[in-house]
């Protein structure tokens, strides 16, 4: 089998890319997608808040999700579904297996990654006590909740207040279920500020910042789980436990870029996003493979990853038909003081039509400062930032007149009083 | 004046509110800030999302919403009127399952195709 170019996943990153791929030229492509449907995790997403930025209403996850499908059946675009990919290669073969084609071998001249994140588990952040039935990741409850319709508990503690978390607060409070808490290691949390309105206060469910469970116990279902204050090293202190008896815990605890294939593929991964590291055109370090989305790094905001995801499917169709320039060096951005990481890492100016796009976090709360990207010494933009929090993700357009300033092989972004 | 978090849209503007001068509303970043503010303090609304059951589907779950906000104090009567719906497979998104309920003018409409 042979394609131009081969979308790995259907979620919101790989319709967007195929789609503007097809838009730009490209006429033989083909998705990939492992579950039994197109859309990905909006379609477990019921709740609302989508497609502010890209369709200017507000729009549930799987409304969002319904008109990317719909345009992407307007184009024509192929697809195949209950679909393995088992290995990419550097030359862009792909195998993949399902049980209608059986074992592929796939040729791609150009290969997009938009294989999305998975949720942090119990082992991951080694949460001690018994090992009952009752523990799920926040989004593996939404799923059987929204999608499959069983209900999951009826006493609850949710550990982690990403949005993941507040809103599954909300959804298993609305569905019958008591939520005792939302339990949060940090003294902020790590979600959306209008999630913990919407979800928590509206509810009058308590948010515990600063708090962690330090036991679990049950035999069979769980029964009671243990949750303490901690210091500022986040260590519990002792005394301060309280115990809840609850049979349900659900844990939003992180997220994580799924790059199996991208590590197997050889490509070059940045440790602070554990995604690809990507230049201007998301194009990672093996020219023709291309990442976009959650794969790159988890966005707060699908609508983001639609944008972005654009970007990567222009991008794939230039290389496409040898439209990519590969004449200048790479000017790296360097994220300091205080910014965590910056997408893309890289980028050259011949291939940057009106601006550069870059998203950053940062990793703690910053209140009244200054955005700054430098150029060595001398400051080529600040922008006044009141409000900055590791769990919003925030974006700046470079402009290209700015670029034309750049002498340095280095630019940095960092943040200033 | 009342400090609030702006929920129209996921920017959340930090927002303050004078009750004794109208309701005026700064700190916003767009005119919906300013409209979201006053009711938020005079009659706060939602949009109820949740599923239904759904035969005959690839889920046994088909979600639904309020095709626009109720009034907040609503939102549990909502969700048991919500519980008692039903439907067979195929249906659309925007189909009205459940037309004006409470007198508000509002509808339940599905939000996807299955």
């Amino acid at each position: 089998m042979k394609y131009e170019l081969v979308v790995l996943g259907g979620g919101p990153a790989g319709l967007a890319a195929g789609i503007e791929a097809k838009k730009n030229g490209i006429k033989n492509i083909l998705i990939i997608e492992r579950d039994n449907e197109l859309g990905g995790i909006l379609q477990q997403c019921i709740h609302n808040g989508f497609g502010l930025h890209e369709f200017k209403e507000e729009l549930t996850g799987p409304e969002y999700a319904q008109r990317f499908i719909d345009q992407m059946a307007e184009k024509g675009i192929e697809y195949k579904l209950d679909t393995m990919v088992l290995d990419v290669s550097k030359e862009k073969k792909i195998q993949a297996i399902n049980s209608i084609d059986g074992y592929m071998e796939i040729e791609a001249e150009a290969i997009v990654l938009a294989m999305g994140c998975r949720e942090r588990t119990r082992g991951a952040i080694a949460i001690p006590g018994d090992r009952p039935s009752g523990i799920f990741t926040a989004g593996t409850a939404q799923r059987f909740v929204n999608m499959e319709g069983y209900m999951v508990g009826k006493k609850v503690i949710i550990l982690g207040s990403g949005d993941i978390g507040l809103i599954m607060a909300r959804r298993m409070t609305l569905e019958g279920a008591k939520v005792e808490a939302v339990v949060e290691l940090m003294p902020y949390s790590g979600g959306l500020t209008r999630n913990i309105v919407q979800c928590l206060e509206d509810y009058d469910i308590p948010l515990l910042l600063s708090h962690t469970v330090t036991d679990v116990k049950g035999d069979g279902r769980l029964e009671r789980v243990t949750v303490a204050k901690v210091d500022e090293n986040r260590k519990p202190i002792p005394g301060t436990e309280v115990n809840y008896d609850v049979d349900t815990l659900l844990l939003s605890v992180g997220l994580i870029p799924e790059n199996d294939l991208s590590r197997n593929a050889g490509i070059i991964m940045d440790r602070r996003t554990s995604g690809p590291i990507v230049n201007e055109s998301m194009e990672t370090s093996i020219e023709g493979i291309f990442a976009c989305g959650n794969v790159v790094h988890v966005h707060d905001l699908v609508d983001f990853v639609s944008a972005e995801s654009r970007r990567a499917g222009i991008n794939a169709a230039k290389y496409i038909k040898n439209e990519i320039k590969r004449n200048e060096k790479f000017i790296e951005i360097d994220g300091t003081n205080g910014i965590s990481y910056t997408v893309p890492q890289k980028f050259r100016k011949e291939n940057i039509d009106k601006g550069l796009e870059v998203f950053m976090r940062v990793k703690e709360v910053f209140k009244d400062v200054k955005l700054e990207v430098r150029s060595g010494e001398e400051v080529l933009m600040s922008l006044k930032k009141p409000h900055l929090a590791p769990g919003e993700m925030e974006k700046i357009m470079i402009p290209k007149v700015f670029m034309e300033k750049i002498k340095t092989n280095k630019i940095e972004i960092t943040i200033a009083r | 004046m009342k400090s609030l978090i702006c929920i129209v849209c996921p920017i959340g503007c930090h927002i303050e509110v004078d009750e004794e001068n109208d309701y005026r509303v700064t700190g916003n970043k767009c005119p919906r800030g300013a409209v979201y503010g006053k009711k938020e303090l005079t009659a706060p609304t939602r949009v109820v999302t949740s599923t239904i059951k759904i035969s005959g589907g690839i889920h046994n779950r088909v979600p639904v919403k309020t095709s626009s906000d109720i009034p907040k104090e609503l939102n549990f009567k909502c969700m048991d009127l919500i519980n008692k719906l039903e439907v067979k497979s195929p249906v659309k998104m925007g189909d009205i399952v459940s037309k004006n309920i409470f007198d508000t003018g509002v509808d339940i409409i599905i939000t996807r195709n299955m």
